[in-house]
Formats: C-alpha cells, sequence, structure tokens
C-alpha cells in the first residue's frame, strides 16, 4: 500500500508525523506536500493510474498488504480510509458529541461510519444525491438528510440541536460543493477563488459556539470566501490537513483485520485501467449510482 | 521589486535567543494547550529552521519550477510535465511570484488551459490524431447519461450556428 503524499521521512515535518506536509518532496509549493499525480501544484509527479509507478522515498511511504487483506481494502487504505478516519481524528471528538459531516461521498461516508469510534453521541449527513444518502444511512448507521429538501440547512441543524448547532462539523466536500449559485459561479465555473466554499459555509455557520470545524474537502491555492467573522465570534476551531495516511495505518489495518471497518462496501465500480476515462467521467459526474470507482490493470 | 523572486543568501536562521531576562517569561506555559494534539508530534527539532539531515538529492536532468519561498529544489521531484511551450513560458513567469500571490495562480490557470491545447497540437505534428471522444468520458456519458449528452450536443450546435450566421451577416455587410 503506497500513500497518495510522499514523505521523505527525515524532514521536521515528517519527524512529527505530517507526512501530508513533507518538505522533500515538492519544489513547487511550500504549501503543500508532494502527492502524486496531483498536479504541479503537488511536486508534478506522475500519477498511479498506471501498470508500474516510481515511488520516491520507497523505504519510507509504502506498507506490506498483510496476506489476509483483500485488495479492494488495501487500496482504499491508501487514500480514501484515512483522510475519512483522520476528519474524525482532528475534530476533538468527545463522547455523546453530535457530528455533522457535509458530503456523502466516500470521504464523508468513511467519516460518517468513523466518528461512532470516536464515541459520538449522533452522526448526520447532509448531500443531495439520494442514492449516496440512503448508502450512508445504512452503511454507517447514521441520519442522512438531503438539503434540497431540508431548507436551509443550518436552520436545519440548529432546530435538531435545540438551537445551538453541532458540537462538530465536517467539510468532506471541498471545492466542488454544490448549494448555493454564487459559490458554485465563482469557484467552479469562474475560478475567481479556490472553489466553492458551500459546504464549509455551511460548517462554520451550523457548529456550536466553542464547537470545531475539521476539514478534509480539497480547495485550490488562491483566496476562498468564507464567513471567517463567525469563525471568531463563535470562537469556532478550525483543524485541516491532508490526511498523514503513514501515521493512521497500523490503527486502520487492525480495524479491518476485526472488522471494524469494511471499506470495500463502498466500491460501486471496478472499470479496466483501460477506460480510465470513462471511470473519471462516470465518478465526477456521478453517473449510473457511482460512490467509489477502481481501476482493474490488466495484469489483475 | 516587481518579483518575489530569492537566491538561497535570502533565507536566514531564525533568530533564537534567551529571554529568560524577561520578567515572567514561560510562568504560563502549558504544554497541554496543544491543538495540534494528536496530528502533530512535538519533537525537540522543532525550532532548528531547515537543518535536517536532507535525503540523497535527485539529479536536475530536466527543468524543474520552483517555488520562491524557498532555498533549493526538493531532495525528490516529479519531472513529468517540464515547461514547455506558451504555456511553459508562462508558468516560468507565474513562479517568479510567491504563492500567496494571484500573480502565479491565475496564470497557472491560464497556462493550464493553454497546456491541453498545445498538447493536441503537438498530437496532430506528430501524427496523431486524439479520440477527444474517448480521452473525455464521453462515451460513459452517451452510455448513462444519454439525454444530458443530446441535449448538450445540440445546445452546443445551435449556438455555433448562431454564432457563424452573426459572424457571416456582419462580413457581408462589410463587404456590401
Amino acid at each position: 500500500m503506497v500513500p497518495f503524499n510522499i514523505a521523505c521521512g527525515k524532514c521536521v515535518f515528517c519527524k512529527q508525523e505530517l507526512y501530508g506536509n513533507c518538505h522533500e518532496s515538492n519544489s513547487m509549493a511550500t504549501a503543500v506536500g508532494g502527492i502524486f499525480g496531483y498536479s504541479n501544484t503537488a511536486g508534478g509527479f506522475q500519477g498511479w493510474q498506471a501498470e508500474y509507478a516510481r515511488v520516491p522515498y520507497a523505504d519510507v511511504g509504502p506498507t506490506v498488504i498483510p496476506d489476509w487483506m483483500d485488495p479492494d481494502d488495501a487500496v482504499l487504505l491508501t487514500d480514501v480510509v484515512p483522510t475519512g478516519y483522520q476528519a474524525e481524528e482532528m475534530a476533538g471528538i468527545q463522547k455523546g458529541d453530535t457530528v455533522v459531516i457535509f458530503g456523502a461521498g466516500p470521504i464523508g461516508i468513511m467519516a460518517a461510519k468513523s466518528a461512532w469510534l470516536f464515541g459520538a453521541g449522533r452522526v448526520i449527513v447532509i448531500d443531495h444525491l439520494e442514492y449516496r444518502l440512503d448508502f450512508v444511512a445504512k452503511y454507517a448507521q447514521c441520519e442522512a438528510y438531503n438539503f434540497n429538501s431540508i431548507g436551509d440547512p443550518v436552520v436545519f441543524i440548529k432546530a435538531q440541536t435545540d438551537s445551538l448547532g453541532a458540537d462538530v462539523c465536517i467539510d468532506a466536500v471541498g471545492c466542488e460543493a454544490k448549494g448555493n449559485l454564487m459559490n458554485t459561479v465563482l469557484g467552479t465555473k469562474l475560478l475567481l477563488q479556490g472553489g466553492s466554499t458551500t459546504a464549509l459555509h455551511w460548517a462554520i455557520n451550523s457548529v456550536k459556539k466553542g464547537g470545531i470545524v475539521s476539514i478534509v474537502g480539497v480547495y485550490g491555492p488562491t483566496d476562498a470566501l468564507v464567513p471567517i467573522g463567525n469563525v471568531v465570534n463563535k470562537g469556532i476551531t478550525i483543524r485541516a490537513n491532508q490526511a498523514a495516511v503513514k501515521r493512521n495505518l497500523p490503527k486502520l489495518i487492525e480495524h479491518v483485520k476485526n472488522g471494524v471497518l469494511d471499506p470495500k462496501q463502498i466500491i460501486t465500480h471496478r472499470v479496466p485501467l483501460e477506460e480510465v476515462a470513462d471511470a473519471y467521467h462516470i465518478f465526477s459526474r456521478k453517473l449510473d449510482g457511482c460512490i467509489k470507482t477502481v481501476l482493474i490493470p490488466p495484469s489483475a | 521589486m516587481l518579483t518575489d523572486e530569492t537566491k538561497p543568501s535570502d533565507f536566514k536562521k531564525s533568530q533564537q535567543a534567551d529571554h529568560t531576562h524577561i520578567k515572567g517569561w514561560g510562568i504560563d506555559a502549558d504544554p497541554q494547550n496543544d491543538p495540534t494534539y494528536p496530528i502533530k508530534k512535538r519533537i525537540n527539532e522543532e525550532h532548528e529552521d531547515y537543518a535536517w539531515e536532507r535525503p540523497q538529492q535527485q539529479p536536475e536532468n530536466a527543468e524543474i519550477l520552483k517555488s520562491v519561498e524557498r532555498p533549493n529544489l526538493t531532495a525528490v521531484f516529479g519531472s513529468a510535465s517540464p515547461p514547455e511551450g506558451v504555456n511553459g513560458a508562462i508558468r516560468k513567469l507565474a513562479f517568479r511570484y510567491s504563492e500567496s500571490s494571484y500573480g502565479r495562480w491565475l496564470p497557472l490557470v491560464l497556462a493550464d488551459r493553454l497546456g491541453a491545447v498545445e498538447g493536441i497540437i503537438d498530437d496532430l505534428k506528430n501524427g496523431y490524431l486524439p479520440n477527444i471522444f474517448a480521452e473525455r468520458g464521453w462515451g460513459a456519458e452517451w452510455k448513462y447519461n444519454k439525454k444530458s449528452f443530446i441535449l448538450k450536443f445540440a445546445v452546443t450546435a445551435v449556438v455555433a450556428a448562431v454564432a457563424v450566421s452573426v459572424i457571416s451577416s456582419k462580413k457581408k455587410n462589410k463587404d456590401d
């Protein structure tokens, strides 16, 4: 298993176990560590949708797949599962907390599942795709609501929490968030901001005063519209990062072994590597009930 | 200074000094007040700046663009897309600016779009006809979202026809 981020193991950030923030893997931007196939901003490395790939620092990042592990679980442990898990870890969940997760994609689904591991008292997922909401409600045993049906999501969450808001809100959507025309136009279409910040906006406004907002949704490098005044006035703590896959992998492998986590259930499409363009299109346009695609190389 | 370019000598060690002479220095320090726990592991080297033992340096066999916010190339780097063509020239210009500057990111967005067009031109120059239909995943769109595909195609055709008609009409009026 090779994590999506490239870590040298020697810089001060890797030694602090911030494996997603390595200082010796991306010459092009100090703000982000090296990531496989994630554009020049993340180091200009070739991606991994291939049969063979170059792995810098191969003595640091990779972990041998245990003999008992299904490869479908293994591939999800390199990004999706650690990211969803770390979203909850950064949220500092205390037992009994109400956790609201914006986004029912693969990351949001794993975040919802992981929230219970930290002792959440209530887990709510918000999205706009019914088939994903149906899935996460069953898979993560949580509440799931469609923001097109509940009116203003912030008012809805305040109503669900006796007017106080959620203890924790997670942004598991990032730059392609739907739900607000202005954000969609400015962020997604005109690229005048680093993506549509609708999910983050709702997270900040839905969380309790003194609460925590955890961000794993990715945004572009330019500025973004965020109600920072509310962050100040409400005394919100914001935590965010790319997942330090290597740090949590031993624990997550144990969770899979013990049946606590069963990641492969979220895979809906297995596509031959030669049809990668179609796989991307199906995933990005959310066609055919797609939640997660995996690519199958010819040799598999 | 019109750009944010730096040289290695611009980067200096942080000035650490003994402040114990300041009355009350450190009396309210509380290691438990650490909002980064458990994500960041605190270690003794935190305040030693860029002084770690560096991994072996990858040889620079291609032109690698470097952020102005660091003094050197990272020990490893990707060489998948060295700067070439018009998009490469724009990228080189963009990299003369800080990562916190729009002067860096907006040109990179433009360079990315130009790079896609230049890539198609390069394919044609090398005798390869790109299958844009397949490469854009339109096969999947046709298979799973036929109505939307037909609607988009129809709208594009109508807009193109109107544009051609307007331009032809203006040209005809000019000739008259």
